[in-house]
């Protein structure tokens, strides 16, 4: 598919702490020959008010960002977590808490609503984005993209379409990592049990990056091994498929 | 809500947080239940990977199980009918604290001060052992897991492997200490720890006059109960003594034996990873010159019903396959959560049961990763219903920092002028991380986050200011 | 007690207040799967360790004599309604402490499960104690009794009031996981199925 005019819901996490997420996005679209545009309006999905007990609280984010995408063709975000409140969590929250209305408008933005592998691989149906990545990497599975979205092997697909890309394989991928939102502040304790098993898998695989199509995942599993000095390097999903050989992405261990 | 009365202290511990603190740092029991967890883990999905219809079993259990809680007085009169129809007395207790009583009461008419238990989780519920105690009788458990627990007089952390937190060498301490009549020299091999449970229990199945049991399913058209088991244990309590008392909750029935079909699969591939577990029990009445007793027990089941947005937690079969799945389970295990219930199931059952103020700290216990609804047979969504419930907490609690800090969000993030000045503002952490390209240790409550990981050094630029200057 | 009774139907009443209907059950599950696999069923059995020995009806008295020569017994019980085609009356015993194991038939049996289902209200199956205490417990299943799946073998159940479904010999896993065969019910489980 060519020339998709696609709006860009770039995430709150992503504009405020991890912009070159968004701007790998944007690359990565622009060069397979589609339009972004990043609607002025947008803030953030509202999920962790819904997550964490204030779903009428989240009222007005959910109707600002569905005002923000209206008129928007097909929204696309760089998060699986993100896209998956869109589709499962907004029109219910709606309908409670924010009216009929709301709910109808929020089910059509939904429905519009695509994770960047799905978009990738569903709509544009592609795989090989003409990247370059010569490193060796793992990739996490988050798990609002793996059982809520469904998103499968869409990203490995992507992955191993790579130039130069050394993809390894992560024992026990699809066990969260712990980060969960306010769980990781809520049940710090365990939410670091988790993060260290997944750091010792990570670690374990050689890998200089890990990858994710989250930046809330890589937040936390990153922050970890910077703490630990792992050398391994969180790395967006985007950002792999942004670098190229033209322009490769500098992989330096911070 | 139209539950009154004490939450059953079964249903309740310390917070969350702490007693998961606690519990993380047992090495011993963090290696044994990744170890159990992960052997039950592959069990359950190679042997539901073999059925080809299991997800069409699923959506049918799922539906038996709402079928019954949407008509369940219908069904609890049919089921109280045939029951008596056939010789079974029938009782009701409206919570913990009677259901115990009315059992005990039972008990102590037989004139006998010792009964046999089948591992049952409504009777741990009701704490049935403390209340027969207190009238003299001792209940002696009889499922090896129980009986481990018991004699160490000590707390299942499972629903299904009650003692998952003792390795062998405690197991056979515990029965050279505690065990009338054992070996001295007990070894600690599982088979010889098994043959001596066997010997001592043997004596007792032979010898106590009443048993208590739970059930697994109860059939309403007929009467007929059900018990899903391992061991014999559950056999022998059923048939051997003269008084039989099944403990049942309200929510396990089904319509029609029929109706088995589905849940006969589902129950012993979800539950212990076989093909079909080695004893399932079925008696219509008393035979064989029993007597027999059902006690239907709501304590706080009908509460939970009352919520259309919760009741989905009464389809649960126990079946414990969102626990073994769980990874917050498989680190902190059973006891951190306070319930007879533990692990995902546990986390929305045990507030519901108890009404969510007196247990806030559980809805909170998860990471919502979702596996608990993918492994669950009768498709209890508990991530959803874990959302709701912390809904449930947010609106019972007084304002407090958190509410405060996510209703001024909320206003920021509603509206994209006065969050892109936000996150402007945000951009002063940079100071925090001056010297590297993160942010180490911070003052509460952001250490909660930086005890353990470094935070990001916010950029010099948002991507919104980026784009704006592209 | 009739308080009880009254407040809990109350509370039901009062959840269900805004009455949900109740939904169609979706069976699209294998309903009816007709008769049982014979090689199946024993490749489940065994996985489940039971002994299994396969023989025609003509031959049924020799296979059942020959598995007790094997597990060194003389005498067995064997339930009322057994025929003495199957259990001759001299190694027929009626003393449980002497003969060292029980011979029934059964009611039905799963083949995709390994599973055998006692019907005890049937005298060829007996009371329920008569298969629980032995230590070994010999069943004779008929081709025609082998089922495919666990509807056909529920379907052949209705009505059976007192069952007990036997998988393989009682087993406990509560001790580290590690399985350990013959707890409390008979610890060897020896399934002759007439072909
Ligand atoms: S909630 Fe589902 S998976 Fe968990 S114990 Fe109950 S039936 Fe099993």
């Amino acid at each position: 598919m060519s020339g998709v005019r696609v709006a860009l819901f770039v995430t709150c996490l992503v504009d405020g702490l991890f912009p070159d997420v968004g701007k790998a996005t944007v690359t990565l679209l622009e060069r397979l020959g589609h339009e972004v545009v990043v609607p002025r309006g947008q803030t953030c999905c509202g999920q962790m008010h819904v997550n964490t007990g204030y779903a009428r609280q989240a009222v007005p984010i959910i109707r600002n960002h569905v005002e923000a995408f209206a008129d928007a063709d097909v929204v696309v975000t760089p998060s699986g977590s993100c896209a998956g409140s869109i589709r499962h969590q907004h029109a219910d929250v709606a309908a409670e808490h924010g009216g009929r209305r709301l709910a109808a408008a929020a089910e059509e933005v939904a429905g519009k609503t695509y994770e960047l592998s799905e978009f990738l691989v569903d709509v544009l149906g592609v795989t090989d984005v003409g990247a370059y990545f010569p490193h060796r990497v793992t990739y996490h599975p988050t798990c609002h993209s793996l059982r809520i979205l469904r998103v499968g092997d869409r990203p490995l697909r992507l992955l191993r379409e790579v130039r130069g890309i050394d993809l390894v394989e992560l024992p026990s991928a699809d066990t969260c990592c712990g980060f969960g939102g306010t769980f990781a502040l809520k049940n710090a304790d365990t939410s670091t049990a988790m993060l260290a098993d997944k750091m010792t898998n990570i670690v374990g695989t050689g890998a200089r990056v890990v990858t994710a199509g989250d930046a809330s995942c890589l937040m936390h599993i990153g922050g970890g091994l910077s703490r630990l000095r792992a050398g391994v390097r969180p790395v967006h999903l985007a950002q792999v498929l942004a670098s190229t050989a033209a322009a490769p992405m500098a992989v330096a261990v911070r | 809500m139209t539950f009154l009365g004490m939450p059953s202290r079964n249903l309740v511990g310390e917070p969350f947080p702490r007693a998961a603190r606690a519990a993380l740092g047992n090495a011993q029991l963090r290696r044994n239940l990744a170890k159990a967890t992960g052997t039950i883990r592959a069990k359950r999905a190679s042997v539901v990977a073999e059925v080809p219809d299991w997800a069409g079993l699923r959506a049918a259990g799922a539906a038996i199980k709402d079928a019954v809680l949407a008509d369940l007085d219908t069904h609890l009169l049919r089921l109280e009918e045939a029951l008596t129809a056939r010789g079974t007395t029938v009782h009701w207790a409206r919570d913990a604290e009677e259901a115990a009583r009315v059992v005990t009461e039972l008990v102590t008419a037989t004139g006998t001060t010792e009964v046999i238990k089948v591992k049952s989780m409504a009777t741990a519920e009701i704490g049935l052992n403390d209340a027969l105690a207190a009238a003299g009788v001792r209940a002696v458990e009889t499922d090896l897991a129980e009986l481990i627990v018991q004699l160490g007089d000590d707390r299942p952390s499972h629903i299904l492997v009650p003692a998952i937190h003792r390795g062998r060498a405690e197991i056979r301490d515990l029965f050279r200490r505690e065990m009338p009549g054992v070996d001295p020299d007990l070894p600690d091999d599982p088979a010889a720890l098994a043959e001596a449970a066997r010997r001592y229990l043997r004596h007792k199945f032979t010898t106590v006059d009443v048993a208590i049991s739970g059930a697994n399913f109860a059939v309403a058209d007929s009467g007929a109960l059900v018990v899903v088991e391992s061991e014999g244990n559950g056999r022998m309590c059923l048939t051997l003594p003269r008084t039989l008392i099944s403990v049942v909750g309200i929510e396990k029935l089904v319509p029609t034996w029929q109706d088995l079909e589905v849940f006969l699969q589902l129950l012993p591939r979800s539950s212990t990873g076989e093909r079909m577990n080695p004893y399932t029990s079925v008696w219509t009445g008393p035979t064989e010159g029993q007597t027999s007793h059902v006690v239907l027990v709501d304590n706080g089941r009908t509460a939970t019903l009352a919520d259309p947005r919760g009741r989905a937690a009464l389809r649960c079969i126990r079946c414990s396959a969102c626990l073994n799945s769980c990874p917050v389970y498989e680190r902190t295990g059973g006891h951190a959560y306070g319930s007879v219930y533990p692990g995902p199931i546990g986390a929305v059952l045990s507030p519901q049961l108890t009404g969510v103020r007196h247990n806030k700290t559980l809805p909170f216990a998860s990471s919502l990763c979702g596996v608990c609804y993918d492994v669950c047979p009768v498709a209890i969504d508990i991530p959803s219903m874990l959302v709701h419930l912390r809904g449930e907490v947010a609106r019972t609690t007084a304002p407090n920092a958190e509410s405060a800090a996510m209703r001024a969000l909320a206003w920021a993030m509603s509206d994209s002028r006065r969050w892109a000045r936000a996150l402007r503002a945000g951009r002063l952490g940079r100071a925090l991380g001056r010297r590297r390209d993160r942010i180490g240790r911070l003052p509460p409550p952001l250490s909660a986050w930086t005890d353990a990981r470094d935070l990001p050094r916010p950029p010099r630029q948002t991507f919104r200011d980026w784009w704006e200057t592209r | 007690m009739s308080t009880a009774r009254a407040e809990v139907l109350r509370r039901v009443r009062a959840a269900l207040a805004h009455r949900p209907p109740a939904p169609d059950v979706p069976r699209d599950y294998r309903r009816s799967g007709g008769p049982g696999d014979l090689d199946l069923f024993a490749d489940r059995l065994r996985d489940y360790r039971a002994r299994v020995r396969l023989t025609t009806p003509d031959e049924v008295t020799a296979a059942v004599v020959a598995a007790l020569r094997e597990r060194g017994l003389r005498q067995v019980v064997a339930a009322p309604g057994v025929p003495a085609a199957w259990v001759p009356d001299d190694i027929r015993s009626d003393d449980h402490h002497t003969a060292g194991g029980v011979v029934t038939a059964c009611h039905v049996a799963i083949a995709e499960t390994g599973t055998i289902v006692l019907d005890h209200d049937a005298r060829d199956q007996g009371a329920r104690a008569l298969t629980l205490l032995p230590d070994y417990h010999l069943v004779v299943v008929r081709r025609e009794q082998v089922v495919a799946g666990v509807p056909d073998a529920v379907a052949a159940l209705a009505g059976v009031r007192t069952q007990t479904w036997v998988s393989g010999p009682s087993a406990t896993s509560d001790i580290e996981l590690e399985r350990v065969e013959g707890v409390h019910g008979p610890r060897t489980l020896e399934v002759v199925v007439v072909r």
